[in-house]
């Protein structure tokens, strides 16, 4: 399945007249299904902005985007809404998990915005934190969670409400090396697994391996793509 | 949607106990207050109507105070059994009429002496005040007629004078003279102006103006107390009095009265309008209190939209809809403040409760209040909690998941 995601001249400004700052200057990007694509470049080259619009968070200025057919653009706050709640999931680089919640409850949110009943939210829930490993760190809150299961549960909370896409905007950036190794490989796994496509944005061309398509940003252009070679 | 946000405002309320009953606490004192200072008021003019009903509902009482009388000498101002028999035959819907006189006096028995007031009364006095003997009887007509030296004491004075001595038939010394009691009288407490209307010596006016306060004049009666039927206007009868001394003294058409005549559904109904407009306004005070505290909750949860702006990034990023947030904000300010007010309904009740028994005021409570400040407070955590909440719902999910 191609063309799962396709995007046309992207370009996003920030601001305006004087001051203005050209931050993507007409990228144009396809995302097979099952992908799993690193977006790197250093800070500054628009990798974020690409991220932001990516998940549906951000409307490019100029451009077109095709999520799975859909013309993102074209809906409004509450249907970009919808959309990801239904088929995206986020991770993020400060895990973002609510304070003073189980770990549970946290993997439950999204499935608690789709009105999912509360005994197949909780069945879906523990699914996920199993997936992750974290299933006897259910009831824990996240002040008493290391880095690296924050980040495990917030990945569980993302893939709980099965999505098509998963993005992690970087999602090692806070954690030590063995610990990003650990993500990377449910990140991995997950995408080999489950075909879930994922996109992540790092700067860290060790944890770029894991992908399986490498896209180098600079300067608010594409400036390198390169299948990873395993 | 609404259930779940529902949840998600009570799961928030719960993670932060001692928060909520902060931002609670505004809202408990305003509804608190506001239920006290009301239901105080209530009950204070509940105990002024029952003060004043305990003299006769519709009583009308005729004086002849000094300052309508400059010029004249104290007979002037009094009464003559004339104009008590020109007004009892005359005036239209009379239940009894009842003329008195009063003193004060030291009354004895054995060693003990109190000083207590002395009333003259006819037969009249008992309808016309709706007062009974719980002991022994009234006066007989021979009494009055005679004017014989019997009396009808007060509760009070029985106790503080005979004490468990038998009251019926004990002799008493007051004044100059001694009386036998005949009777006691029910017991009607205290009095509009805190009085001990027990403490009296009731006696035959005929035995009164003999003894305790002679007179040789005619003008021998101080007061005259006119029970009307329950059906009659006050003011017609007010008229009728007025015509009949007017005409009997001599009254030029111009001139003013001597004499004065209050009726006790007027001073009722005057001080029921003040107590009443004195409740409202204090009412008032206390719903500003209540306002403050509207404004407490909407500071609170002002502060706590900034401090959650990355939950509330985080929510919108996974798919919480606008609305959603929205909601779930308004009814996290709702439910605090809703609580707020019923923890504050059970302060005001408990409150009233302590402070009419300490006050001596009897204890109303008005479920209508309750209920109204009750959803009063809901409807100001909706208003003060919709600004914050908005403010929650419009952040730019980017923008409020890189809030530091």
């Amino acid at each position: 399945m191609s063309d799962f995601i396709k995007l046309r001249n992207i370009v996003k400004v920030y601001g305006s007249g004087q001051n203005s700052f050209l931050a993507l200057k007409g990228i144009d990007l396809d995302i097979n299904a099952g992908e799993f694509v690193a977006l790197m470049g250093p800070s500054g080259s628009g990798k974020s902005t690409m991220a932001n619009i990516l998940g549906c968070l951000d409307k490019a200025t100029k451009g077109s985007y095709l999520f799975n057919g859909v013309d993102v653009f074209a809906l409004n706050r509450n249907e970009t809404a919808l959309l990801r709640r239904n088929y995206i999931g986020f991770i993020f680089q400060g895990f973002n998990l609510l304070a003073r919640t189980t770990a549970l409850e946290n993997v439950e949110l999204p499935l608690l915005y789709r009105g999912m009943p509360k005994k197949e939210r909780r069945k879906k829930a523990r699914e996920a934190l199993d997936m992750v490993g974290l299933l006897e760190w259910e009831k824990h809150t996240s002040a008493q969670l290391s880095g690296g299961q924050q980040q495990r549960v917030a990945i569980a909370r993302a893939i709980a409400s099965n999505p098509l896409f998963l993005l992690a905007d970087e999602p090692t950036g806070n954690l030590d090396t063995k610990r990003s190794i650990e993500i990377m490989e449910i990140l991995s796994n997950l995408n080999k697994d489950l075909g879930i496509t994922i996109l992540m944005v790092t700067h860290e061309p060790d944890m770029a391996k894991y992908a399986t398509r490498e896209v180098h940003f600079r300067d608010g252009e594409v400036n390198k793509v390169e299948a990873v070679i395993k | 949607m609404i259930f779940n946000a529902i949840f998600l405002a009570l799961r928030q309320i719960s993670r932060n106990y001692l928060r909520a009953f902060l931002t609670m606490l505004g809202v408990i004192i305003g509804v608190g207050a506001v239920i006290i200072m009301i239901n105080l008021g209530n009950g204070t003019q509940a105990m002024i109507k029952e003060a004043i009903e305990s003299l006769g509902s519709n009583l009308l009482m005729i004086h002849a105070p000094p300052h309508l009388n400059p010029s004249g000498t104290s007979k002037s101002r009094n009464f003559t059994m004339q104009e008590v028999e020109n007004i009892a035959e005359r005036t239209a819907g009379v239940k009894a009429v009842a003329p008195v006189s009063m003193s004060t006096a030291v009354a004895k028995y054995t060693n003990k002496n109190v000083q207590t007031s002395i009333t003259g009364v006819t037969d009249g006095y008992f309808t016309a005040v709706d007062w009974d003997v719980s002991m022994g009887r009234k006066f007989e007509n021979r009494e009055y007629v005679a004017g014989v030296n019997s009396c009808v004491i007060g509760e009070s004075v029985k106790k503080n004078l005979l004490g468990e001595a038998e009251p019926l038939g004990a002799r008493l010394k007051v004044g100059s003279i001694v009386c036998d009691v005949v009777g006691v009288l029910v017991s009607k407490g205290q009095g509009g102006r805190g009085n001990d209307q027990d403490d009296v010596i009731l006696m035959p006016l005929k035995a009164f103006q003999r003894s305790i306060k002679p007179s040789d004049s005619i003008y021998n009666i101080q007061m005259i107390m006119i029970s009307l039927e329950e059906e009659t206007d006050y003011k017609i009868a007010s008229e009728q009095i007025s015509t009949i001394l007017r005409h009997l003294r001599n009254i030029p058409e111009k001139a003013p009265n001597t004499f004065e005549i209050q009726s006790t559904k007027e001073i009722q109904q005057t001080v029921e309008k003040s107590i009443g407009s004195m409740t409202i306004f204090i009412g008032a005070v206390a719903g500003v209190s209540l306002l403050v505290g509207g404004i407490g909750i909407m500071n609170i949860m002002l502060v706590s939209v900034t401090e959650r702006t990355r939950e509330i990034g985080t929510r919108l990023a996974i798919g919480a809809l606008e609305k959603e947030v929205l909601l779930q904000f308004l009814v996290e300010s709702a439910t605090i403040s809703a609580v707020g007010g019923f923890i504050g309904i059970i302060f005001g009740f408990l409150m009233t409760l302590l402070l009419s028994s300490k006050l001596n005021i009897p204890f109303t409570f008005d479920m209508q209040i309750a209920v109204t400040s009750f959803l009063f407070s809901g409807f100001i955590g909706i208003i003060f909690g919709y600004l914050p909440a908005r403010k929650a719902s419009r952040l730019n999910p980017i923008d409020a998941l890189h809030h530091e």
